[in-house]
């Protein structure tokens, strides 16, 4: 990772700068200017992970016992203080439906079945992944279920046709890469908790290097088939600085054939 | 009806496209000039590494192996041009009612088939190059128990119906030819992007949504004892060339490719012969289960993008209507059966 080590001299140049005019005025973290690419926008290459309890929940939730009883405390929900700004605006329709996923959660839960994540599912799973970025195609790799992203930088158009991942049209504000995405089904949700959108969601995502090693996450997401006015999400993102991390294959589809598949199994000839 | 214009109109651009491209893939046949220097510069990205980025096409008629009765390396461009006509209007018949081909979708009307894909011309009879008799060299007593192992445990699974674990990889969502490695062309969709950053190349498959993340950077092999379906690439640039070599496969499953073992190490070499041409060779080293090493040679050529998402095991009705039917059918013969007393 030879970049790293030039991002650690930028990282020394910046606060050098910073810490005389910026930092005091501002008060913000946000003065870091992050590493370039050749084409002179921040370099974001790299793999990352959120470190959150908000794929139990994205909303503030207490701790509680998990759904398979052998597996006791191991598979048991962290309690978490959400990452969105307060409780979700759901329509009263949508909130009982989304009760209805949560009673019904372990057959409901896409996740279970090694189904596509979804955006913005994907970004805060307890699973690595890695931006490869191009002055025209930002690819966003999840090694849960292989999801793939491809966020377009210049040839941006509608969506021409729904997916579990939505279609992304991305550009920069100053040193925030803007993701606008749309084009979704209405099957993926946004944690285990069963909160849900339908096919009308739309997120709009802001990431900015905060440091060598984070990323600022925020999202807005509206979808008003499902929720009275948008709402956000918004977490620290943080790089896997092992030196030797990398995404490993999470081919899922194996592990839950059993689950999908089984009660259509030949029964055993007596 | 319509199907056939369809295939008609297809028809009449491909071999347009075969005149205007003969001549240039027939200089360049193998990924080098026949005759002396090579004639083509190839593109480079920031950094200085051959620029293979955009949407790729490794269609293709030319069989791995070389068809019995064929002793040549290679076909004249008028012989190919006249299989590919063939192979074109054969895919372009309605299929049979009844046939498991006429249940599924029809290529052709969706613009899937061979003959409306991207296609480079390919003059070779068959993609194996080594073995020079374009066959896979023998196996190994090894490699025949091994193999034989393997179609005993299919035995023992029982018929192809009675459980998803029973049918091939495919149909399952789990592992594709296109996927490989090696990267093989199916009957459709054989498309590929390629992403280039530093000290990563990414080639995403369309089928399966497989991002294949191959660093360049020197990074050693995972360990022995991490075995993954799509194996551990490693890149590196060899002058112009990227080569890929993987290792760490698994053989957790009844199936393997070309009844390779998961100790197979494959080196991909990949090379930008024209603006419009990758051309793709691999080589596969498996002493357990061959006597020798073999290679085989596609070439990939340009195609136009997005690539979508192809969210195949989500929408997987076919392998539940399949075990379903299988079901179904049982019942119906037991109910038909008289009570034997």
């Amino acid at each position: 990772m030879p970049w790293l080590g030039r991002s650690s001299i930028a990282a020394v140049g910046v606060i050098a700068a910073f810490s005389l005019a910026a930092l005091p005025v501002s008060g913000q973290a946000r003065a870091y200017r992050a590493p370039r690419t050749a084409d002179g926008k921040p370099n974001l290459n790299g793999i990352y992970q959120a470190i959150t309890e908000a794929y139990w929940d994205i909303e503030a939730h207490s701790a509680a016992p998990g759904q398979i009883f052998e597996l006791g405390a191991s598979n048991a929900v962290m309690g978490g203080l959400g990452i969105v700004d307060g409780p979700l605006p759901y329509k009263p329709e949508a909130l009982a439906k989304k009760k209805e996923n949560y009673a019904h959660r372990i057959t409901l839960d896409p996740e279970v079945k090694c189904y596509l994540p979804g955006t913005p599912r994907g970004m805060y799973m307890p699973y690595p992944f890695q931006i490869i970025q191009t002055p025209t195609y930002i690819m966003i790799v999840s090694s849960y279920a292989r999801a793939v992203r491809t966020i377009y930088m210049t040839d941006h158009k509608e969506a021409p046709a729904d997916s579990w991942m939505g279609w992304s049209n991305g550009h920069w504000e100053g040193d925030t890469l803007v993701v606008d995405t749309t084009g979704f089904n209405d099957q993926s949700w946004f944690d285990r908790a069963g909160n849900f959108h339908s096919d009308q969601l739309h997120v709009v995502e802001r990431i900015t290097a905060t440091d060598a090693d984070h990323l600022s996450y925020d999202a807005t997401i509206e979808d008003p088939q499902t929720f009275t006015r948008p709402w956000k999400i918004s977490l620290p993102v943080y790089r896997r600085v092992e030196k030797n991390a990398q995404l490993l294959e999470f081919n899922c589809v194996p592990f839950v054939e059993d689950l999908i598949y089984g009660h259509l199994r030949k029964p055993p000839s007596k | 009806m319509r199907h056939r214009f369809i295939a008609a109109t297809a028809l009449g651009g491909l071999l347009v496209a075969l005149l205007l491209v003969a001549p240039m893939g027939a200089q360049t046949q193998g990924g080098r000039a026949l005759s002396g220097a090579p004639t083509y510069k190839v593109p480079r990205t920031a950094d200085g590494h051959p620029d293979f980025q955009g949407f790729w096409n490794n269609t293709t008629y030319t069989p791995l192996e070389r068809p019995k009765g064929i002793d040549r390396e290679f076909f004249t461009k008028e012989e190919v041009v006249e299989q590919m006509k063939r192979a074109a209007n054969e895919e372009a018949e309605q299929t049979t009612p009844g046939t498991v081909a006429d249940v599924h979708y029809d290529f052709t009307q969706f613009g899937l088939d061979r003959s409306q894909a991207p296609l480079a011309l390919n003059l070779r009879t068959s993609l194996i190059v080594d073995p020079p008799d374009g066959h896979l060299p023998p196996m190994t007593e090894e490699g025949k128990r091994l193999n034989a192992a393997r179609a005993e445990a299919r035995k023992r699974a029982g018929a192809i119906t009675d459980a998803a674990q029973n049918q091939p990889l495919s149909v399952r969502c789990i592992l594709m030819d296109r996927d490989g490695p090696p990267m093989l062309a199916g009957a459709y969709n054989n498309n590929y992007q390629i992403v280039q950053a530093p000290d990563t190349v990414m080639i995403l498959v369309e089928m399966l949504h497989s991002p294949r993340i191959i660093p360049t950077n020197g990074r050693p092999a995972l360990p022995a004892s991490i075995r993954q379906i799509e194996g551990s690439s490693r890149g590196r640039w060899d002058g112009d060339t990227l080569v890929i070599e993987t290792t760490n496969f698994t053989d957790m499953f009844m199936f393997a490719f070309q009844g390779a073992s998961a100790d197979m190490k494959l080196t991909e070499r990949f090379t930008r012969t024209s603006d419009d041409t990758l051309t793709y060779r691999f080589t596969v080293d498996d002493p357990k289960t061959w006597t020798r090493s073999w290679t085989a040679e596609v070439p990939w050529k340009k195609a136009i993008g997005p690539i979508f998402e192809h969210a195949c095991h989500e929408g997987n009705y076919s392998l539940t209507n399949l075990l379903r039917g299988a079901r179904e059918d049982e019942k119906r013969a037991r109910e038909a059966k008289p009570a034997s007393k």
